[in-house]
């Protein structure tokens, strides 16, 4: 079987067991919503919040990203499954491939329900004289740093799932390395939004970071998996 | 056929891995070989033959290196030295190679606890491009067909996930099951079940090394049985 069609039955295999569990929707979202709630308790001046909002968004995702991917490796590591995979051959490209691809629906998931909840509790939209090209930058951003943040969250998923203690290490190789992307989102969300006078041409090449970021954590990700999971 | 620790038994020559097992020869062939779990050698020196439709037993005290030879046949564990081949590929170098023809049920049972029984096994059968009607006789043959199908693996017994396990190895057509005390945490129809299903596995081609403590139920169902002390095989 190819690595992409095994890559897919993975993908779908996660995302069936997270629509059966309900842990996403019951645990997760609820989790994303709350943070940005709290941040609007925390910097309770409008003018603060209307400036600082891009960067809580993806501060929120960053956090939300940990729940997700601890996640996404506990239901392989609760009865020994990964170990099966192994055993079993599946070729480790598939595995990361499969479980990135799934990480990545449930963080476009999340993403939009955060910026809605942007939108909503810290008053943020996109200025009328740039509708257009704002909404292609958002959306664009989205996906790139979704990528990003898949490849880094599945690659260290994997890395911390065979130690001891992963519940702490995951947020310790983690957030450091999706730092990059925190930076590069927000840059390109405030552009989008037009925080403090940004401007759209602004934000593309912060979107340039991202998808350079996503392909080399991605291709990177793809040839050390197997390595990082094995003996 | 087994060997003991001296390595003086028979050498196996090199193997076609397509035919492996097919003609009679071993499925699996450990000479001499040394493992190193950390810095410790956790096989030393180990040798033994295992030929189609076997049954054998590993009899030995905890760290002995059972668990070590299981992992090290499944290609999990490197080869240090010495030679080793299972259904006729090199563990030095196909390691790869030898993990679709090889099932290993430890003391986990590789399960998605979030899915059926029935969506468990296709999962695996899906690997291999297993057909429909392939997927429904594995859960046939292993007893986890009919009202079994629709329930979660989560609310399992612990009989219940072994058999389901067990068809998950059949429907991805594993030819080599390695089992790590398989009848740990069963009660006694559990065990009796699982014996029943073992033998029919082994009936029906599947080569089969089983480490376990208990050793009246499971050396009545081997075919034969050998110790493991101190990381070498000893034929009895």
């Amino acid at each position: 079987m190819s690595v992409w069609r095994m890559a897919r039955l993975i993908a779908a295999k996660d995302l069936r067991i997270e629509r059966r569990s309900h842990i996403v929707t019951n645990q997760v979202l609820p989790f994303a919503g709350i943070t940005i709630v709290v941040f609007a308790f925390a910097l309770d001046k409008q003018n603060v919040l209307q400036t600082v909002a891009p960067g809580l968004v993806w501060l929120a995702t960053m956090f939300s990203l940990l729940v997700l991917v601890q996640r996404l490796f506990a239901v392989e590591t609760d009865d020994g499954a990964l170990d099966a995979m192994r055993v079993a051959g599946i070729d480790a490209r598939a595995i990361y491939l499969g479980k990135a691809m799934a990480l990545a629906a449930q963080l476009l998931l999340l993403e939009l329900l955060l910026v809605g909840a942007a939108a909503f509790f810290y008053d943020q939209s996109i200025p009328s004289d740039r509708t257009f090209s704002g909404v292609v930058l958002l959306v664009t951003t989205m996906l790139c740093a979704t990528c990003g943040l898949a490849a880094v969250g599945t690659l260290y998923g994997g890395l911390a799932a065979g130690f001891k203690g992963s519940e702490t290490l995951l947020p310790l190789l983690t957030l450091p390395a999706v730092a990059p992307v925190l930076i590069g989102a927000t840059k390109a969300f405030e552009s989008a939004v037009g925080t403090a006078g940004a401007v759209v041409s602004e934000g593309w090449q912060w979107v340039g970071l991202l998808a350079v970021f996503a392909v080399a954590f991605g291709v990177g990700g793809t040839l050390a998996f197997g390595a990082l999971i094995d003996d | 056929m087994g060997v003991g620790a001296s390595g003086a038994g028979r050498i196996v020559p090199p193997m076609s891995a397509t035919t492996s097992g097919a003609d009679g020869s071993p499925v699996v062939s450990l000479r001499d070989v040394v493992a190193v779990i950390g810095q410790f050698p956790a096989l030393a020196g180990a040798s033994l033959t295992v030929d189609p439709g076997e049954i054998v037993l590993l009899r030995g005290p905890n760290g002995a290196g059972k668990t070590t030879l299981l992992r090290l046949c499944a290609g999990l564990i490197a080869v240090e030295r010495g030679e080793a081949s299972v259904v006729g590929f090199d563990l030095a170098t196909q390691r790869d190679l030898v993990r679709p023809h090889v099932g290993l049920l430890g003391h986990q049972n590789g399960l998605y606890l979030d899915l059926t029984v029935e969506e468990n096994v296709r999962f695996w059968a899906a690997t291999v491009q297993a057909s429909d009607d392939e997927t429904d006789a594995a859960m046939a043959k292993m007893g986890v067909d009919g009202r079994l199908t629709e329930v979660p693996a989560r609310k399992l017994s612990a009989g219940q996930k072994r058999r389901t396990s067990l068809a998950c190895l059949v429907a991805r057509r594993a030819r080599i099951w390695l089992l790590d005390e398989p009848h740990a945490g069963l009660d006694a129809t559990g065990r009796d079940e699982l014996d029943d299903t073992l033998s029919r596995a082994a009936a029906s081609g599947a080569t089969i090394l089983v480490a376990s403590h208990e050793l009246e139920r499971a050396g009545g169902l081997a075919t034969r049985a050998v110790d493991v002390i101190a990381g070498q095989v000893y034929e009895r």
